[in-house]
């Protein structure tokens, strides 16, 4: 039933021009930086060679593409799951999903994962953009795939956050805005922690994201993410529910 | 479980004691309906009456503060998933996806109505077929014109040969003859399947309707059969013109309580209590050369019901 309501809204998504102006704006942008950093790093090589311990071609290049796509994600992603719930209210179209015997988790969840499949789709052409280096050099796997399941729950997170933010209304841009002031307000808050150890640093997206980036792959980071993504789940299954009951 | 399947299994549909709030606001107020097979009700109302939050709760859209739903013998809201598989649902505005075609729209509503993976492609065809939409199977469903996607609604709505089929008005904003083919389509449908229909057309009740609700103010204001509802009233009414009219004091001779009065377009009616007066007039107007020129049967119109019933509950008000 799920797999059912996936293919529904990625054949929505694709049938409109936004997923494919997306995918093509966003691909330009990392490629764009990817270019820059293989630039530097040619131009840094000789430095680095006699250098003890130094930086490689995957921290130099693959890794800003990555920290880079988290900023531009934060910012697109909302545009990606603002029409999920929102604009089927809209079109009247929610009737015909909640009018089928399907249950409020089976749509949540198929609209969840459609959005997560979108985004790997993407993350999928960033990694066939990093291995064009592998004719000419090597690549820290490890470091690699650490980056893209931290962008997976990334991505993941955001979409969990702006699918709950278009249950809310029935005005897409409306919800852009709002799970983008959310999504970015959990980025940012731990700007103002004082040291690491603060509640701040604990609940924000930046802070579990950032290892990452760094290769550490640790299960208090994952678990961070995963708690997020069900919180938000589950309170848009809620709150579809709630339509149901009290609207 | 085991019971509840196999109880009275020609009532495909009873909603008991149907109650709705919206905060302090009644909306639907212990409304009951139940529906057997090859049944078709009408439900009508004026507007704001209550007609779609009751066919809302009836389709599971909407949860009731009271009363309880039950299709072919399954609880609404024990098992949600099971009921609405039995149901297919036209609301007001069809709910279609316009980026999609007509053909993977319906594979879509086949596909989430659980309808076997072989069986779909035969599900669509069927559907497509009873609706009229043979050749539109290509087409996006945004360069389909109003009746159409009307249709598709309605393809949407019985493709998976649902028991119950509700359609909230389904012939507004359609062409005369779009209208006569959905009727004649609804009437089909009603052999094998239950139809609950609202409009605000009364013709179109009288035309494909078996039994009526008529909904006022969230309350179930008159309910009956169609033939039941045109015997009901006793009175007799003709409408008539004379070249020569007869005057009141020959009705008032007669005795038996019939009466006569002069209608605005220049006609009079007459009416009588029990028995149709119109072999008596044809006779006394011979005998008596009023010159009979015109001769109407008035029915007891659904119409009739439906104003009386809201007027007088205006004077209530």
């Amino acid at each position: 039933m799920i797999t059912i309501i996936i293919n529904k809204e990625l054949k929505s998504m694709f049938a409109s021009p936004l997923a494919w102006v997306l995918i093509a704006f966003l691909q330009g942008i990392f490629a764009f930086i990817f270019m820059s950093q293989l630039q530097n790093f040619s131009m840094m090589q000789a430095q680095l060679a006699s250098a003890p311990n130094a930086p490689g071609l995957t921290e130099i290049a693959v890794t800003p593409v990555f920290s880079i796509a988290a900023i531009v994600l934060l910012f697109s992603v909302p545009l990606l799951t603002m029409r999920l719930i929102a604009e089927e209210r809209r079109n009247q179209t929610m009737i015909f999903l909640i009018s089928a015997p399907v249950s409020m988790t089976q749509i949540i969840l198929g609209k969840f994962f459609a959005t997560v499949v979108f985004l790997e789709i993407i993350f999928i052409i960033m990694c066939l953009m990093c291995f064009s280096v592998l004719p000419g050099g090597t690549l820290d796997f490890g470091l690699l795939f650490s980056c893209v399941l931290g962008i997976s729950l990334l991505g993941a997170t955001f979409s969990a956050i702006g699918l709950f933010v278009s249950c809310l209304t029935n005005h897409p841009v409306v919800a852009a805005i709002l799970s983008l002031a959310i999504a970015l307000g959990l980025w940012i808050i731990n700007l103002t922690a004082p040291d690491p150890d603060s509640i701040l640093n604990l609940i924000s997206l930046f802070s579990h994201w950032e290892p990452f980036l760094e290769g550490t792959i640790a299960v208090s980071d994952i678990a961070y993410f995963g708690l997020v993504i069900s919180v938000f789940i589950i309170l848009s299954i809620r709150r579809l529910d709630a339509d149901r009951l009290h609207a | 479980m085991e019971n509840t399947n196999n109880f009275e299994p020609n009532t495909t549909l009873s909603a008991d004691g149907l109650t709705r709030l919206y905060g302090q606001n009644i909306a639907v107020s212990d409304v009951s309906i139940e529906l057997q097979r090859g049944e078709v009700v009408g439900l009508l109302g004026p507007n704001g009456a209550g007609k779609t939050t009751t066919m809302q709760m009836i389709t599971g859209n909407l949860a009731p503060t009271i009363g309880s739903i039950k299709v072919c013998g399954i609880d609404m809201m024990e098992s949600p998933t099971k009921a609405k598989n039995k149901i297919g649902y036209l609301p007001e505005i069809p709910p279609l996806y316009r980026e999609l075609r007509v053909d993977e729209f319906l594979t879509l509503a086949g596909k989430i109505r659980k309808i076997d993976r072989n069986n779909i492609k035969e599900a669509v065809k069927t559907a497509k077929q009873k609706c009229g939409l043979e050749d539109m199977g290509r087409r996006l469903i945004s360069a389909l014109s109003k009746g159409y996607r009307q249709r598709v609604g309605i393809a949407q709505a019985i493709i998976h040969e649902p028991d119950v089929i509700i359609l909230d008005e389904p012939t507004v904003g359609l062409d005369p003859n779009q209208i006569r083919e959905i009727r004649s389509l609804i009437r089909s449908l009603g052999n094998k399947h239950s139809i609950i229909l609202s409009t605000h057309i009364l013709p179109e009740v009288e035309a494909v309707c078996d039994r009526v609700h008529i909904l006022d103010h969230g309350k179930v204001a008159y309910s009956d059969t169609i033939s039941g509802m045109q015997g009901a009233r006793g009175e007799q009414v003709i409408d008539v013109e004379f070249k020569t009219p007869p005057s009141k004091e020959w009705f008032s001779m007669q005795d038996d309580g019939i009466a006569m009065e002069k209608t605005p377009s220049g006609g009079y009616r007459i009416t009588h209590p029990s028995v149709d007066p119109t072999d008596m007039i044809v006779r006394a107007s011979v005998e008596n050369g009023w010159g009979l020129f015109k001769l109407n049967q008035v029915q007891a119109s659904l119409e009739e019901v439906f104003v009386q019933l809201t007027k007088t509950d205006e004077k209530k008000n």
